[in-house]
């Protein structure tokens, strides 16, 4: 907990650095992500960190973005992704693909 | 009901598939049941653990614990496959002329199916660890659909587990004498294909970070998605968009696998029919 707290705290203080690489912040709630639709520069590494504000764990799944994490109830975690050529890439909660969809749209 | 039923059900195949390798490859090997029984045992146990501690592991290595557990267990049973196809290679061909080994060989038969038994764990703990949490995210969110959704959870273990019995029963139609090489081949690709995964799993925690553009892409021949990509994924690591890392490590893990085989073999020569004496 006090890692997730320290890390929380130097991303908050070296968010405008981080902006520039693409540090992107995403929230899971009554599974649906916000923001569903997540614009970033194409061909730099791009960190989305994902708050999962549900109770119940979800996987944060993307065949196209070549990631699969599970992030418990309640709980952050970072996923880091290549640098992306331009395009729209799909990604969804595999436990909630009914309601958890989004893109990362890569420009 | 029909979502938890597939969910399941890819997850349950993906774990049975390895499994069914595993039977395939111990054809004749005493008490192999036994073992892959303790593999699929501690599987359901570990998975049950690392679903319910998902949130510590995760926090684990600045975030990328889970990453790492994964990337750390696929090593794990990549070492296991080679290990396994190396004994294979000194020891297969004397197993597959005299079932009934020397004391001495089915003492070693038993060490390699210790290792398949934690390929088998490994497996089971992967997919499991997925189901227990889908399910258990049910369970807890109540509602009247909810014991339709677990049917469908129970409907897609027998669904799962039935469609790998009926690969595992294919490959038994293999004639003996070319049972062993065939399988020697499956588990040089699983290998393969789970350390191009464990390639993935680095990069994901910021790891590895090399080679990371997309080398070619197929998804619109057979998409990794569908569920014939998902199961040449499990079986030979098919990948619609590989990066570059991972065909590297891909090929490196077949041609150590190969080479180290070879090896084995060749300080095997020809047995003669009557066991040797004293080794």
């Amino acid at each position: 907990m006090k890692r997730v707290v320290l890390a929380l705290a130097i991303l908050a203080v070296a968010s405008p650095a981080l902006a520039d690489d693409g540090a992107i912040a995403v929230t899971l709630k009554d599974h649906k992500f916000t923001p569903a639709q997540i614009h970033v520069k194409a061909n730099t590494p791009i960190v989305i960190t994902l708050t999962n504000k549900d109770a119940t764990a979800e996987e944060f799944d993307s065949t196209a973005l070549k990631v699969e994490k599970v992030v418990a109830g309640g709980d952050t975690g970072d996923v880091h992704i290549r640098p992306l050529e331009p395009g729209r890439y799909p990604f969804m909660g595999e436990y909630h693909a009914s309601t958890a969809q989004g893109f990362v749209i890569a420009q | 009901m029909l979502a938890t039923l597939v969910i399941v059900f890819r997850e349950v195949i993906e774990a049975g598939l390895i499994v069914g390798i595993v039977l395939a490859a111990t054809q004749g090997v005493p008490r192999r049941g036994l073992w892959v029984g303790y593999g699929v045992a501690a599987g359901v146990l570990g998975a049950c653990l690392v679903a319910g501690f998902a949130g510590g592991i995760a926090s684990l290595f600045a975030g990328s614990g889970q990453e790492i557990f994964n990337a750390s267990i696929l090593m794990l049973a990549v070492v296991m496959l080679t290990w396994h196809n190396v004994w294979m290679a000194g020891h297969g061909r004397a197993m597959a002329q005299e079932m009934k080994a020397v004391g001495a060989e089915v003492a070693a038969g038993q060490r390699s199916l210790a290792a398949l038994a934690i390929v088998v764990g490994v497996a089971v703990l992967r997919e499991g660890s997925e189901v227990v949490l889908f399910l258990y995210g049910i369970a807890s969110q109540g509602g009247t659909s909810n014991a339709a959704m677990l049917t469908g959870g129970v409907l897609g273990v027998i669904a799962g587990a039935g469609v790998s019995a009926l690969m595992f029963l294919g490959l038994l139609q293999i004639p003996a004498g070319k049972l062993f090489s065939v399988t020697a081949w499956l588990i040089t690709l699983l290998a393969a294909g789970m350390a191009a995964q464990a390639v993935l799993f680095l990069q994901q925690a910021g790891y590895l970070q090399i080679l990371q553009s997309t080398v070619w892409d197929t998804s619109w021949l057979l998409s990794q998605d569908s569920i014939g990509g998902r199961l040449l994924h499990t079986l030979i690591g098919y990948n619609d968009s590989p990066n570059g890392a991972q065909l590297i490590v891909y090929g490196a893990t077949i041609a150590i696998i190969m080479g180290l085989t070879r090896w084995e073999h060749a300080r095997h020569p020809r047995r003669s029919a009557v066991p040797s004496h004293a080794t």
